[in-house]
């Protein structure tokens, strides 16, 4: 029983401090990601703590999730901020906006062999939205904010 | 009435057409912006100036700020075989305090700017030449009295470490261009920070 008791204490320190989990990925987990067979409607969004444009989405990214919970929709956070700030800075924004969405940092920093695979016709500026519902052959890029009522109206189309 | 129409319809897609900026071999415009030491600049004041490596970019964006030190860097390398870097930044103020024309001015001393950093108050230039993001490089070439887009894109294909960047992208760029070839690749794609 004291064995057991101290094996629990020791394990304590080695809870994360945020309940959020971010995981950092590289280029084959995104296409991995990104080529996923499933009948849920994914959306992705590419963004950053310091771009501005992209923390005023989010909550209106964040309401579009709540408002689908029942349904098979899944928002997947894809940041790219600097890896040195993910406990730091990125822990602290997710924690802030109470952010339960699957969060993955990507650490590629060669841009051109990745920003194709998302679209072709993404220049790169962020924030940039993929919608992708692979059991409907649908897939839609935005590059530049979305608003609520834009990425409301391409899930409401994919979920019946 | 036909002719209102003809006018409406050419505005819309004269706008449409400026929306999307410049492609690679489009002719771009000259500008008139106001640099960190007071004075406006053109690209026309370059009489002796081959091309231009012209960068939008900003102070407060990390990734323009990890790849400041190239930016100086490519000035340094080109200035004096005619293709000085000239930088743009585009962001308004009210957006971004961090790029205000005063911010701009100790930014510029701080780093020691050895280039124009002239402020595209009025937000009219960067979305004629379709930047989207910082840092955005446009490389510009003199054919007579005209300026030809023959590059556009990153800087290299590492934003966090120069050292491990191993296509120097602009830098080969404007190489070529001397050596009298076209750029290759001539576009290639980065994350930046949007432009507000």
């Amino acid at each position: 029983m004291a064995r057991y008791l101290l094996t629990v204490l020791l394990l304590i320190p080695a809870i994360p401090l945020f309940s959020q989990d971010i995981e950092v990925i590289g280029i084959d987990r995104l296409e991995e990601e990104l080529n996923k067979q499933s009948d849920t409607v994914y959306v992705y969004n590419f963004w950053a703590t310091w771009c501005k444009p992209c923390t005023e989405e989010m909550p209106d990214l964040l309401k579009v999730e709540k408002e689908y919970t029942n349904h098979k929709m899944k928002l997947i956070l894809v940041s790219l901020d600097m890896p040195s700030q993910k406990d730091t800075r990125l822990a602290k924004f997710i924690k802030e906006y109470n952010i339960s969405s699957e969060v993955l940092l990507l650490d590629e920093p060669d841009f051109n062999r990745w920003i194709p695979m998302v679209d072709d016709s993404w220049t790169g500026s962020i924030p940039a939205t993929l919608i992708h519902a692979p059991g409907k052959g649908y897939r839609k890029f935005h590059e530049g904010m979305i608003s609520y009522t834009e990425l409301k109206s391409h899930i409401q189309s994919l979920i019946q | 009435m036909k002719s209102l129409l003809t006018i409406v319809f050419s505005l819309i897609l004269s706008s449409t057409l400026m929306s999307q900026g410049y492609e690679v071999g489009d002719y771009a415009t000259d500008f008139k912006l106001r640099n960190i030491d007071g004075e406006y600049v053109s690209l026309k004041d370059h009489q002796d100036a081959k091309g231009f490596i012209v960068i939008f970019t900003t102070n407060h964006c990390p990734y323009a700020i990890a790849w400041e030190d190239r930016i100086i860097a490519l000035d340094k390398m080109f200035k004096n075989k005619g293709f000085p870097v000239i930088a743009i930044n585009p962001n308004s103020a009210e957006a971004y305090p961090a790029d205000s024309f005063e911010k701009m001015i100790e930014r510029a001393e701080e780093k020691g700017f050895t280039f124009p950093y002239l402020h595209d108050e009025k937000q009219e230039i960067y979305k004629i030449y379709g930047a989207t993001k910082t840092p955005h490089v446009y490389i510009l070439k003199k054919e007579q009295d005209k300026l030809k887009v023959s590059y556009i894109g990153a800087i290299d294909n590492n934003y966090r470490d120069a050292e491990q960047a191993d296509e120097h992208y602009v830098q080969d760029a404007v190489n070529n261009l001397l050596a009298g070839r076209e750029p290759d690749p001539d576009f290639t794609r980065a994350i930046g920070c949007g432009i507000k």
